[in-house]
Formats: C-alpha cells, structure tokens, sequence
C-alpha cells in the first residue's frame, strides 16, 4: 500500500521514470524491428490486396494504441480528479500528444491502405470516422488544458472533459457502425482481411512495440512537465542546476 | 436619509441560536421553479439575443442550396443533414453564452451557493434557454423543410427528431459552455469540445428522416433518440454542476 | 456540535503562486473576523474558502463537524457571501435580485419587506427599475439591502462591503453589522479601514 503511494510524489516519480526509459525505448525498438521484419518479410502476401496490405503492420497498433491511450488518460484524469493528485493530471497530460499523434497516424496509414485497395483517400467506414471523432476529443482536451490559464483548474476542467469523453467513446463508435451499415458505401473495409497465423504474431510483436513506445514517450514527457510545474521547488532547481 | 440607520425593532430582538434550527429544505420543485422564472424573465426582456440565434440558423440553411445548386432531388436528400448540422451550430453559438453572462456579473456564485442542489438549477437554467432559444429554432423547421421540397410527412419526422434531440445538444453543449466558462474564444473552443461528443445525435437525428424517405420506418431512429435523451438528462446536469465548481475556483 | 466554521491547516495556491499555509482557525458565533492583507494577498481567496467556492490546495474546511462538500444545501440557507460583484442581473430590478437571492437561499419573500430593506438602503424610487439603469453606488447598496433580510442566515462573508459607499450608507451598514453579531450570528469581512466595526468580539487574520 505504501509503495504505489511512495511514487505519488513528483519529486519520487521523476527519477524512476528517468531508470524506466532507456528500457523501454531499447524495448520498442527490437520489438519494432522483429515486428517490421515479421510483418515485411515474413508475412505472406494476401490473396485479394497483394502488398498493400503490409500497411496494416501500422495501422492497426496505431488504432489499438490510440484507444488505449485514451483510456489511460481518462483513467489518469479521474485520479487526479478524485484524489486531487497533481501526479496523476500531469500524467493525463504528458499522454494526451502521444494519444494524438497515434491517432493522426492511423488516420494516414487508414488513408494510405485506401488508395491502392480501393481508389479512394478517405472512406467513411465506421473505424476510421471513430479514429477521426478521437482525434478530435484529443485535440478537444489539449485546447481546453491550454486555455485555462491556472494549471490545477486547468487539470481538473480537461480531466471532467476526459471522463465525459471516454463515455462517450463506445456510444459514438456504435452510432457511427450503425451509420455506415445504413449507407452501404465503400464493399471492402479495412476490417476485411483475414488474419493467418504470421500476420497476427507481428501486429502482435508491432503493438507491443508501439505500446513501448508510447509509455516512453509519455514518460518523457511527463518529466518534463513535472520540471516546468515544479520549478519552483528546491529539488528542481538542484537538478537544473546539476552538469 | 433617516431611515438608513433605523431598524425594526424586531430585527434586533431575536438572537439567534447556538447550533442554528434550520427550516425544513424547501421543496425542490421551488428551486427549480424560481430559477427557470428569473432565466424565461431574462430572456423575455433581451430578445434580441433570442433571434440572432434564430436568424443564424435560417441563415445557414438557405446558404446550402446556394453552394450546391437548386437540383431538387439533390436538396431533398439533403435537407435533413442540412438542417440538423445547421441546428446544431445554431445551438453551440446559444449555449456559449450561457453561463458568461451570469460569470460576468457575479450571479453564477450565487447558484453555486444556494439552498438547492446544483444540477437541479442547472436542469432549471437549461430548461428555460430551450424554451426560449431552442425551442424557436425547432418551430421554424418545418418552414425551412419547404425550401427543400421535403415531403409531408418527412418534415413530421424532421420535427420530431429535432424536438427529441436538441434538448440532447442543449444537456451536452452546457457541458463544454460550463468547462469554458470566462475563457477568452469561449465560444470557439466550446464548440471544439462539444461537436465530438454530439455526433451520435447528429447522426441519428438526420438519419431518422433518411430512414423514413428510405420506407424503413423511424421508429427504431426515435427510441435511440429518446434514449439518448434520457441518458443526457440523468448525466449531464451532475457534470455540468461539477464543471461550473472547477471553473469558478 | 459547534456552529464554528473551523480551518484546519489550509493552504492556498493561485495561479501556481503560494498565498499562504499552514492557517487554522476558528470562526466562532458572535464573532467578527477581520481579514487583512496586502493587495494580492490572499484576502478573497480565505474567503472563498470559507464560503466553499474554492476548495484549499492543502488542509481542511469544517463546519459543524463536517466537511463543507457534505452540507452545501444546508450551506446555502445559513451563509449570505456577498463578493466584489454585485451579484445582480442587469435585466431584473432590484426587486426581482432581492426576491431570486433570498428565494435561492430557500426563503419566500414578500414585496413589502424587500420593498422596505432597499428603501433602508436609500433606493426608494429605484426599486423597479432594471439594474442596468443604476449607478454602481447604487448596485453595491441594492446588492448589501440583502442583508436586512438575511437575519436568519448565521454566516455572514463580505467580501470589501464598505467599498464606494458614502457615509450614511457606512453607518447603515455597521450598525447591520453590530446587530447582526449581537444576535449571534459570525460575519468575516476583509476592509481596508481598520476603524469600522470597533468594540466587538473580533479576531484578526493577518496574510
């Protein structure tokens, strides 16, 4: 019980992120590499979109990464909320670009697959209007926190937002499949590949990759935001101070 | 000036008591009451920002004929989707401001410290803007269906989904006007938040009307609608009540 | 159980600056508490915190033995705050703020007395008239006329009440004051002049 609060402390938590990072960059990237050779070299060409389809290496852990991050924020938000934790907001916002840039990723690598399977840039397909919809409720939630000027009401007003967000993140998914099976458009979706064996173990290895990834990236970030609030501390200033 | 230092003596008589008796809570239908009669009074007395709504909105929906030609079969397909999109930014410009006035002049305090609880004046406050606001806007909608040669019974359905959904978009909305409460470019930034999260609405609002031009019967289109609305109705107002606390910190 | 507003060791942060820590209090019945402070020193914010608008960054709020998040409806019929605004819509009279102020913190109220509170408060004559149409002195009055009608409310927090008022409307207002804490009821208060209110049952927080 004492330990999980220990690291609730900026001043605890900041040089355990800074011991985890190296780790887990030095993870994402061998995970990255085997899962990119798994899913270039390895991987069978499938029967009906040929090589084009290797895009889905990226797209689909991008995709997954992107929900889960949200819920990691939102998550991370209602601590902060519920426990007044300065730790936990900071860590909702050191997530938020990750969450962003993932999701603006999918939407490209989306965009990308769409081009040479179907002709078309962009299809309304109920995965990629949901990827769009989250990358506006993350952009929704860095505008809010910038807005406010005072960082706790700013934590507390973005974290509400989260909450409201992540509820409503099943009921806009279903509303938008309910919309595309309505308007029968585009025949094939991206969701219309059958997985053999190889190409699952490498989205596999490449979602962890990703997952590595992100968590450094978020930790990274993290730090830093704990540097910017906390400036005014003693052990900051240490730290600036220190070669 | 004599009658500013005078008192009634009874005033000075009744001391009070340690540990104060408090009256029993007062009804909260009284609550709700007062405030909803104080915002429909204000509202009466300032019209003009009633219909800058209104006119945005009739505005907006006859630019779309104008961008993609008169063809009336093209506008008949559309119309629904038009109307909706149109209504919802109508609703997003009248809700920004729905909480800045009363942050301006110090009222939204007084709300926060009253004898009733919060979410029930906030269900208050939003009831009367759609009576006096949204409400118009739903009125109008049949005379704009005309611009769009939609069917009898289509602009039925039309106003049905609108009188079920807009009271979603005003629950909804008065979450991000309540989160941008007194922030500069509130308004924009309110929408930014708010339009993500009433995509559900949006598309089964319009998609009602397209369900019944298809002969697939709106039935299914409405419950989800009504469902909706009753999710907003429990929800929103305790979100709402906890967002104007962090904001007014 | 005590009627005392109590602070346990609360801190205040704005706008990532510290204002103070460490303060504890207790704000007694029948008792004035006098607020001082450099500009910019935190006067508001205490307050604030005493009336459950901003929640402290460190330490507790405690009234009658409990949190000040447990109680709010209670609160809001035994606390009156009256802050720099005047709290008051532009669109209603003095009347129509009079009425909704004391119908919010849960008491009917007829046109007489309030009819009569804003004449002791020197608007007789303005008391139908939209708010907007009068001048600040007389938005401040119209907005203190509330307390002639808050005797059963115990917890009085004025935020500057003596603040563009001339001198008749300052001997009103302490004698409002005076009776209100003979009858024991608490009124803090934050005021530039020190002179005001001599001769009570006082304790003085220094930020």
């Amino acid at each position: 019980m004492n330990s999980i609060f220990y690291f609730a402390a900026p001043q605890r938590f900041y040089p355990l992120a800074g011991r985890l990072i190296p780790g887990l960059w030095l993870a994402a990237a061998l995970l990255g590499v085997f899962g990119l050779y798994l899913g270039l070299v390895r991987a069978p060409v499938d029967a009906q979109q040929g090589q084009a389809y290797r895009i889905i290496f990226v797209h689909v852990p991008a995709a997954w990464m992107s929900m889960l991050i949200y819920l990691a924020m939102a998550g991370w938000a209602g601590v902060g909320l519920v426990f007044n934790s300065r730790l936990a907001s900071m860590m909702a916002c050191a997530l938020a670009p990750t969450g962003a840039i993932m999701t603006f990723l999918a939407l490209w690598t989306g965009a990308l697959w769409g081009k040479p399977t179907w002709g078309t840039w962009w299809v309304w397909d109920a995965r990629l209007t949901s990827e769009l919809v989250l990358l506006f409720l993350y952009v929704g939630f860095m505008a809010l926190h910038g807005a406010i000027e005072d960082v706790r009401r700013a934590d507390r007003a973005a974290g509400l937002l989260a909450l409201v967000g992540v509820v409503n993140v099943p009921i806009i998914y279903f509303s938008v499949k309910w919309w595309n099976t309505l308007h029968q458009g585009a025949s094939i979706s991206p969701s219309g590949v059958s997985m053999a064996t190889p190409m699952l173990v490498g989205m596999l290895v490449m979602t962890l990759a990703f997952w590595a990834y992100c968590i450094a990236a978020a930790l990274m970030r993290v730090r830093f935001i704990i540097l910017a609030r906390e400036q005014h501390t003693g052990w900051v200033q240490k730290t600036l101070e220190a070669p | 000036m004599n009658e500013l230092s005078k008192l009634s003596a009874t005033q000075v008589a009744q001391p009070l008591a340690a540990v104060p008796a408090l009256p029993s809570l007062p009804s909260l239908l009284q609550g709700w009451r007062t405030v909803f009669v104080q915002e429909m009074r204000i509202a009466f007395r300032r019209p003009g920002h009633t219909l800058a709504a209104l006119m945005f909105f009739v505005m907006v929906v006859s630019l779309f004929p104008l961008g993609v030609g008169p063809e009336p079969a093209l506008l008949r397909r559309m119309a629904a989707g038009v109307v909706w999109v149109a209504a919802l930014l109508a609703c997003m410009l009248s809700l920004s401001r729905l909480f800045a006035d009363d942050w301006q002049d110090g009222t939204l305090e007084s709300l926060l410290l009253a004898a009733y609880p919060l979410p029930l004046l906030v269900l208050a406050k939003l009831a009367a803007h759609w009576c006096s606001s949204v409400l118009l806007l739903v009125l109008i909608s049949p005379v704009l269906a005309l611009q769009f040669d939609l069917s009898a019974s289509a602009t039925g359905v039309l106003f049905v989904s609108l009188l079920l959904g807009t009271p979603v978009l005003s629950l909804v909305g008065a979450i991000g006007a309540a989160l941008t409460v007194g922030l500069r470019g509130a308004g924009m930034l309110m929408s930014l938040l708010t339009l993500p999260l009433l995509v559900p609405v949006l598309i089964f609002g319009a998609g009602a009307v397209d369900a019944h031009q298809a002969d697939l019967g709106a039935g299914a289109h409405f419950s989800v609608l009504c469902a909706l609305l009753l999710l907003a109705l429990v929800a929103a107002p305790a979100v709402v009540a906890a967002a104007l606390r962090i904001a007014v910190e | 159980m005590s009627a005392a507003l109590v602070l346990h060791q609360v801190a205040c942060v704005r706008g990532g600056r510290p204002l103070f820590g460490g303060l504890s209090l207790q704000w007694q019945p029948g008792q004035l508490l006098r607020v001082k402070g450099a500009n910019g020193a935190g006067k508001t914010s205490l307050l604030r915190v005493l009336c459950g608008l901003l929640t402290p960054a460190d330490g507790q709020v405690l009234w009658r033995g409990q949190p000040l998040a447990s109680q709010r409806e209670a609160l809001g019929q035994s606390l009156v705050y009256l802050g720099h605004a005047a709290a008051l819509k532009d669109e209603l009279s003095p009347l129509e703020n009079l009425q909704l102020a004391c119908q919010l913190a849960g008491r009917r109220l007829a046109p007489g007395p309030a009819l009569q509170a804003l004449a002791h408060a020197g608007l007789r004559g303005f008391e139908r008239r939209p708010v907007r149409s009068l001048s600040q002195g007389q938005r401040r009055r119209s907005a203190l006329a509330r307390l002639e009608l808050a005797s059963q409310a115990p917890l009085w927090v004025l935020d500057e009440p003596f603040n563009a008022l001339d001198t008749a409307a300052v001997a009103w207002l302490e004698q409002l004051l005076h009776t209100h804490l003979a009858r024991g009821g608490q009124v803090a208060l934050t005021s530039h002049q020190s002179d005001l209110l001599a001769g009570v049952a006082e304790q003085v927080v220094n930020l």
